[in-house]
C-alpha cells in the first residue's frame, strides 16, 4: 500500500494544447493518503476517468509526475505500478474458473502453487466466493463477476492501491447496495487505499472518507461528505450534490446583508466588498416556508416524496427548491420564503467566499 | 376487432413453396429417381433399388475421392485457420490503415473461381509461369502436370491464397469486439503475450472462428472449379476431389445412375457434417461461449 503524490499533473488529448480548454484534466496536486477510501465524483466527461487512467499507468499525462510513495512512476508501465482495477464492465477469463482467475495474477508473478492455493482461498473467503471456487467464471451473475475483478486486485498482498472505475453501472439495483457494503467493510479490514470513480453521489458518499469532486477537468472541492453538504467550495458542488441540489440567488453583499432584487436577506456573517458574479447559496433543506418573513415566492409544485415534501417555487422569477417537513400545512397563505442565517454561503464568480472573520482565500482554489 | 380463426394464412406460404419446389424439392427428387433406375436411353427406365448406392459403397473410385477430399479439407483448415488468425492479430486496430488492410484482404475474396483456377495455371507453368519457371531455374523440381505433389501444393497454396482473408476478417472482426479493459485488466495481471492470447482473445474470437471454419469447410469439401481449371482432376487421380470425380461419372461416362447414388451420398455427408457444426455452435451458445 503507499501514498500516492500527483504533482503538477494535468493532461490533453491533443498533441499540442495551447488554451486551457483543450485540457481534459486541469493542473493539479494532490496527495492519496496511504489507506484512505475516496470517491471520485464528477458528470460523465469531467475528467475522472483520464485522471484514473493516468494513476493506474494506462495514459501518460501530458504534465507532471505521479509518485507512489517516493518513487516516480510517471513512466513506468500499469504492469510495474502493482495497482489493481476493477473496471465498469466486469473482467473476467471466462474459459477459466474462478479458482484460476483469483490465482493468475500470482502465478503470473512466478509465485509457488501453495502460496498461490493458500492466498486464493483467503481471498474467496474475504468476497465470499468459497463455494463457487470450482465454477467456470463465463456462467455467473455479473456481480459475482465483479467481486473475482476485486479478488483478481486483492489477491497479491503488495498492491498500492485498489481502483474502481464505475464499478457498479452494470448491477443489478439491490445487489449494490450489498457490494458497496461489503466493498467498505473490506475497506476497513484490509486499509487498502481506494481511489473509486463514480457519477452517482449516494455511492460517493457512502463509500468514502474523502469525496473528491471534479468539474470540467478540474477538481472543485476535496472533502468528506459533511464538508461537501454544509459548505460547497463551487456551486457545482451545492448542485451536484444534494437532492436538489442548492438553490442560488443573485445577490449585492453589504456587510451581512445580502440583497436580492432589493429586498434583504440576513447573513450570519460579515463579508468584504465582493467583485464579478455574485450569489447567494442556500440548501433546500435550510430554507423554510412562512407567511410574513423572508423573500416573496410562488408556489408552483409540490413534490412529495414520502419522508419529507420538495416545494418547487418561484422567487423573482428564478427556480428555487425548499425542503418542507411531512407535517408541515402548505396553504395559500406561505407566499414567503425565509433562510437559515448561518447556512448561506456566499459565492463569487462561482466559488465559495469565506466569510469576514476566518478569511484566508477562497477555500476551492487551495485543491 | 374480432379476429377470424382459418387457415388462409397459408395462402401466403405459397410463392415460397413454389420457388423451393423448383429450385431444390424436384431437382433433388430428379436424382433420388435417377439413383434407383437403370436407362439405356431413348427414355426407358428400369428400377434397380439400391444397387447402385451398394455398388458405390464397394468403389475404390469413390472411397479414394473421398480420402483425398477429407485430406484436402484437413491441410487447408489446418493452414488457413490458424494464418487467418496471426494475420488478424497483425492487422492495425484503428487508423487509416484499417481500411487499406481490409481492402487489400477483401481483393482474393472477390475474384472469381476460375479467373483463380487460370491465375495459377499460368503462374505455376515451367515454361511461361513465374512461379514455375523461378522454381524450377533455382533446381527445384516442380511440374504440376507430371508431379503429384506439385499438383496437390499448387492446390492447396492456391486455396491459402483465395480463402485466408475470409478467416482473417471474421477473426479480425471477433478482435475489434474485445474492450480495452480486458487489455488493461491482463497488463494489471501481468499475463505476457502468449495468455493474452489464450484467455482473452482465443475464447473471445470462438464463435466467429466456429463460423470461420464452418465455411472453410463447407466450401473446401465441394471445392470443384479451381482445381479442375489448374490440374483438372491430376496428373493421374491425384487431385480428383469428390466433385471433379462426380462431374467425370455423371457427364463424362454419363453414368448417371452411379452418379445420382454417389450425389445422394455426398450430400447425406454434407448435411451430417453440418448438423454435427451447428449441433456444437449452439451449444457452445448454450453455456454463453460465443
Amino acid at each position: 500500500m503507499a501514498k500516492i503524490t500527483l504533482d503538477n499533473l494535468a493532461h490533453s488529448y491533443l498533441p499540442h494544447p495551447k488554451s486551457e480548454d483543450d485540457f481534459a484534466l486541469k493542473e493539479l496536486n494532490h496527495v492519496w493518503a496511504d489507506g484512505e477510501a475516496y470517491a471520485l465524483l464528477g458528470a460523465s466527461g469531467c475528467g475522472k476517468s483520464t485522471l484514473l487512467n493516468i494513476i493506474s499507468g494506462l495514459l501518460r499525462p501530458s504534465q507532471g509526475r505521479v509518485l507512489f510513495d517516493d518513487r516516480d512512476v510517471t513512466d513506468a508501465p500499469t504492469a510495474a505500478r502493482n495497482i489493481a482495477q476493477v473496471f465498469q464492465f466486469p473482467v473476467v477469463y471466462d474459459t477459466m474458473t474462478v479458482r484460476d482467475n483469483l490465482a493468475f495474477p500470482l502465478r503470473n508473478r512466478g509465485r509457488d502453487e501453495a502460496y498461490v492455493a493458500a492466498r486464493v482461498q483467503e481471498i474467496a473467503k474475504m468476497i465470499g466466493m468459497e463455494a463457487e471456487l470450482d465454477q467456470k467464471a463465463r456462467g455467473l451473475t455479473a456481480d459475482a463477476k465483479q467481486k473475482i475483478s476485486l479478488g483478481r486486485g486483492m489477491v497479491r498482498k503488495d498492491v498500492n492501491a485498489l481502483l474502481f472505475d464505475e464499478p457498479l453501472t452494470v448491477i443489478d439495483p439491490h445487489m449494490k447496495w450489498a457490494l458497496r457494503t461489503q466493498l467498505k467493510s473490506l475497506h476497513h479490514q484490509f486499509g487498502h487505499t481506494m481511489i473509486y470513480v463514480t457519477h452517482d453521489q449516494t455511492e460517493a458518499l457512502t463509500f468514502a472518507d474523502k469525496v473528491v469532486v471534479m468539474h470540467d477537468g478540474r477538481v472543485v472541492q476535496i472533502g468528506t461528505p459533511q464538508e461537501l453538504f454544509e459548505r460547497p467550495a463551487h456551486t457545482f458542488v451545492g448542485y451536484f450534490i444534494g437532492s436538489p441540489g442548492m438553490n442560488l440567488l443573485p445577490a449585492r453583499i453589504e456587510g451581512d446583508i445580502a440583497h436580492v432584487e432589493g429586498a434583504a436577506v440576513p447573513l450570519g456573517h460579515g463579508y468584504g466588498a465582493l467583485s464579478g458574479k455574485v450569489e447567494i447559496g442556500v440548501r433546500p433543506e435550510f430554507a423554510r416556508l412562512s407567511a410574513d418573513e423572508g423573500l416573496p415566492m410562488t408556489i408552483r409544485r409540490v413534490e412529495d416524496v414520502g419522508r419529507h415534501k420538495i416545494v418547487r417555487a418561484e422567487v423573482f422569477g428564478r427556480e428555487i427548491n425548499i425542503i418542507a417537513p411531512e407535517g408541515e400545512g402548505i396553504g395559500p397563505d406561505k407566499t414567503r420564503v425565509s433562510f437559515d442565517p448561518d447556512r448561506i454561503n456566499v459565492y463569487a464568480d462561482d466559488w465559495l467566499v469565506p466569510p469576514m472573520a476566518q478569511r484566508s482565500g477562497p477555500v476551492g482554489e487551495a485543491a | 376487432m374480432d379476429k377470424s380463426v382459418n387457415n388462409k394464412a397459408w395462402f401466403l406460404v405459397l410463392p415460397v413453396l413454389f420457388l423451393v419446389a423448383f429450385s431444390a424439392v424436384i431437382p433433388l427428387m430428379t436424382v433420388v429417381n435417377y439413383s434407383v433406375q437403370d436407362t439405356f436411353g431413348n427414355n426407358q427406365f428400369f428400377w434397380v433399388g439400391l444397387e447402385w448406392f451398394e455398388e458405390m459403397l464397394q468403389s475404390d473410385r469413390m472411397w479414394n475421392a473421398l480420402g483425398r477430399q477429407a485430406i484436402f479439407s484437413a491441410v487447408i483448415l489446418a493452414i488457413e485457420v490458424p494464418l487467418g488468425i496471426l494475420v488478424a492479430l497483425c492487422m492495425p486496430k484503428r487508423g487509416v490503415w484499417v481500411s487499406v488492410c481490409l481492402v487489400l484482404m477483401a481483393l482474393p475474396l472477390l475474384i472469381p473461381w476460375n479467373v483463380v483456377g487460370t491465375i495459377w495455371q499460368i503462374f505455376g507453368r515451367e515454361d511461361i509461369g513465374l512461379l514455375g519457371y523461378t522454381l524450377n531455374m533455382l533446381g527445384i523440381s516442380y511440374n504440376y502436370t507430371q508431379s503429384s505433389i506439385s499438383a496437390w501444393i499448387t492446390v492447396v497454396v492456391m486455396d491459402v491464397w483465395h480463402w485466408t482473408s475470409l478467416v482473417a476478417l471474421l477473426a479480425y472482426a471477433g478482435l475489434q469486439s474485445i474492450p480495452d479493459a480486458y487489455y488493461q485488466a491482463a497488463k494489471i495481471d501481468q499475463a505476457n503475450r502468449w495468455k493474452v492470447f489464450r484467455y482473452i482473445e482465443l475464447p473471445k474470437m470462438q464463435g466467429v472462428l466456429m463460423i470461420a471454419i464452418l465455411l472453410r469447410f463447407m466450401d473446401s469439401f465441394m471445392i470443384y472449379t479451381e482445381p479442375f481449371v489448374v490440374t483438372g482432376g491430376g496428373p493421374g487421380n491425384a487431385t480428383t476431389f469428390l466433385s471433379i470425380d462426380l462431374v467425370k461419372m455423371a457427364l463424362g461416362q454419363f453414368d448417371l445412375g452411379p452418379a445420382a447414388a454417389f450425389s445422394l451420398m455426398y450430400f447425406l455427408v454434407v448435411m451430417l457434417i453440418s448438423w454435427v457444426f451447428y449441433t456444437v455452435m449452439t451449444n457452445l451458445d448454450k453455456r454463453g461461449g460465443a
